[in-house]
């Protein structure tokens, strides 16, 4: 039923799709790849894609190095799901336990997270990551770090919110009057009603995981060139844009459709895991 | 006869700013088997008893006063000594079936919940008390009933889901905070008829909000007339019809359409007897704060 409705949905399938192939690139990147991602070939540099008059043997170029395009892509999309899923999923976690024991618990403890979260937001995220940087070093530890230091706040004030609402329905009071402890009741009937909001969040966050995580390899706070990720390819053809476009362009492309569809996803599944809109 | 439920001089504040005083001494005592229906307008403070009652009072408010329940102080009980008590010897059927039943689980979860943490039963014993419930509550197909999700069943027919719940472990007391209200009127008549029944095949009694006289008139064996915190007026149902004693109650009357004297005009209730009570009310606080100071 759940699977028929999910690909009748445009939006959905698109997501799903693309989700299958980033999981896949990321997956089988050693076999997927026709190069190696690091092999330099400086007779071959700045090769233009096959379509506009480049070799058939790079498909989407090479760069200043002479270094596959498509394979460094390939690789990046490695770099940026498993930056995008650790980071979202911990940053999920950290901030539903407590923006969930914020709206349910409510008081002082409700107070004393909130003013915490109000004060994180006021920090600006740019100098947090580079204060990290600093003190953990560059890496993707580092990026993955950052985004959940500074992503759990967005969890937590949404999950609140939520929390505060489904406490004011009766099923709640139900819920207590026959008995059911009040963790119980906070884990098995709220905590279900919150999870279709938790799911589109999370792949909202993974999202602007990899975007941030472009960012970051932009500004050098990531890893070397001897990880290729999207961030670090787009920096690299920065210098050589005028002669080399697609160095820029086909990273960028990828991480606009990569976040466009985890969007779609996001917003699909939603609908499709609430028993009531998916009627 | 002792009181199966005992409240005396409860007293309610919210500590907002400034402080809210909610319930003004009230007292009231339901005898095991009865119904007893507490009558008032919105904002009477007929639901807050009930709430206080179930230990589900504001986390804001201050409680005072005392409700002895089957001989037993339970104001201020533990959450674990509450969670024993609550839909095992006290249960409470909730104002709006639309939201009181959990949107994404289907119903036989938050049937055989009661059952399987009070009475200890095994998910297949549970399973069939359920179907067993169902039945008494008049629901056809039951057992397509447990597998559905509350947005598939209609009003009435989660109100009757609710009661099974309630009953389910044969308590000593049920709270119902106005259980018809929602409904319209075709499907209320059949909810108020199976109350009564349950009532009589279970021995339960009934702590019965409502703001509707008439359902007061064919339900109640005593009623309580609350306003502004305060009851006015507590009296058998009998009684109470034939010689309303209080003004307000007079008035109250005088405002309920009636099917034995249709035509009958009606009066809205007079503003000065608002205002009066009002001002009993007020002066009544003023004086208690003069005694304790």
């Amino acid at each position: 039923m759940i699977s028929l409705a999910v690909w009748r949905n445009p939006r959905v399938a698109f997501g799903i799709l693309v989700v299958l192939t980033l999981t896949i690139a990321a997956a089988g990147a050693p076999w997927l790849s026709p190069h190696d991602p690091l092999e330099q070939d400086l007779l071959n540099s700045f090769q233009a894609p096959a379509w506009s008059g480049g070799d058939a043997a790079h498909a989407l170029g090479t760069d200043s190095l002479g270094r596959d395009i498509l394979s460094r892509l390939i690789y990046g999309a490695r770099a940026a799901l498993i930056v995008a899923f650790v980071a979202a999923l911990f940053a999920g976690l950290l901030g539903t336990v407590l923006g969930l024991a914020a709206g349910y618990f409510g008081g002082g403890l409700d107070a004393a997270i909130s003013r915490l979260v109000d004060v994180w937001m006021s920090f600006p995220s740019v100098l947090l990551c580079i204060v990290l940087a600093a003190v953990l070093g560059a890496g993707l530890h580092t990026v993955v770090i950052a985004i959940i230091v500074i992503d759990w706040t967005r969890f937590c004030r949404v999950v609140r919110a939520e929390v505060m609402v489904q406490n004011s329905h009766d099923y709640v009071a139900s819920a207590m009057t026959i008995g059911l402890s009040s963790w119980r009741v906070l884990i098995s009937e709220i905590l279900p009603n919150v999870a279709p909001l938790l799911l589109t969040l999370f792949t909202l966050e993974m999202g602007i995981a990899i975007v941030v995580e472009a960012i970051l390899s932009f500004v050098g706070l990531s890893v070397s060139s001897g990880v290729p990720t999207w961030g670090g390819i787009i920096q690299e053809g920065r210098l050589y844009v005028n002669q080399a476009w697609w160095l820029m362009a086909l990273p960028m492309a990828c991480i606009v459709v990569a976040v466009l569809g985890l969007n779609a996803l996001g917003d699909g599944l939603r609908g499709a895991l609430d028993p009531v809109e998916s009627r | 006869m002792n009181a199966l439920l005992d409240i005396r001089d409860l007293d309610l504040c919210l500590n907002a700013r400034p402080p809210v005083r909610l319930l003004r001494r009230v007292s009231l005592a339901v005898q095991p088997g009865q119904i007893v229906g507490l009558v008032g307008e919105s904002g009477a403070g007929k639901t807050m008893v009930g709430r206080v009652v179930l230990g589900i009072a504001p986390a804001n408010a201050r409680v005072t006063g005392t409700v002895v329940f089957d001989g037993r102080d339970i104001t201020h009980l533990s959450e674990r000594d509450r969670r024993h008590l609550l839909g095992r010897e006290i249960a409470f059927i909730p104002q709006n079936p639309m939201t009181a039943l959990n949107p994404v689980e289907r119903i036989e979860p938050q049937m055989t919940d009661v059952l399987r943490m009070h009475l200890r039963m095994t998910r297949d014993a549970a399973h069939g008390r359920a179907l067993e419930m169902l039945r008494e509550v008049r629901l056809r197909e039951p057992e397509k009933v447990l597998r559905q999700y509350p947005h598939e069943l209609s009003g009435g027919m989660r109100q009757r889901v609710l009661l099974a719940v309630a009953f389910a472990c044969k308590p000593k007391l049920v709270i119902a905070d106005e259980p018809t209200t929602a409904l319209d009127v075709t499907v209320q008549k059949q909810i108020l008829r199976l109350i009564k029944e349950l009532q009589r095949t279970s021995g339960t009694a009934i702590l019965f909000i409502t703001h509707d006289l008439g359902v007061v008139a064919k339900l109640c064996d005593h009623v309580a007339v609350m306003h502004g915190g305060r009851v006015l007026e507590s009296e058998s149902a009998q009684q109470l019809f034939a010689h309303p004693a209080h003004d307000y109650t007079r008035a109250l009357f005088a405002a309920t359409p009636r099917f034995d004297r249709p035509g009958g005009l009606l009066r809205p209730i007079p503003a000065a007897l608002t205002r009066r009570l009002a001002e009993e009310a007020h002066a009544l606080d003023s004086a208690e704060r003069r005694d304790r100071a």
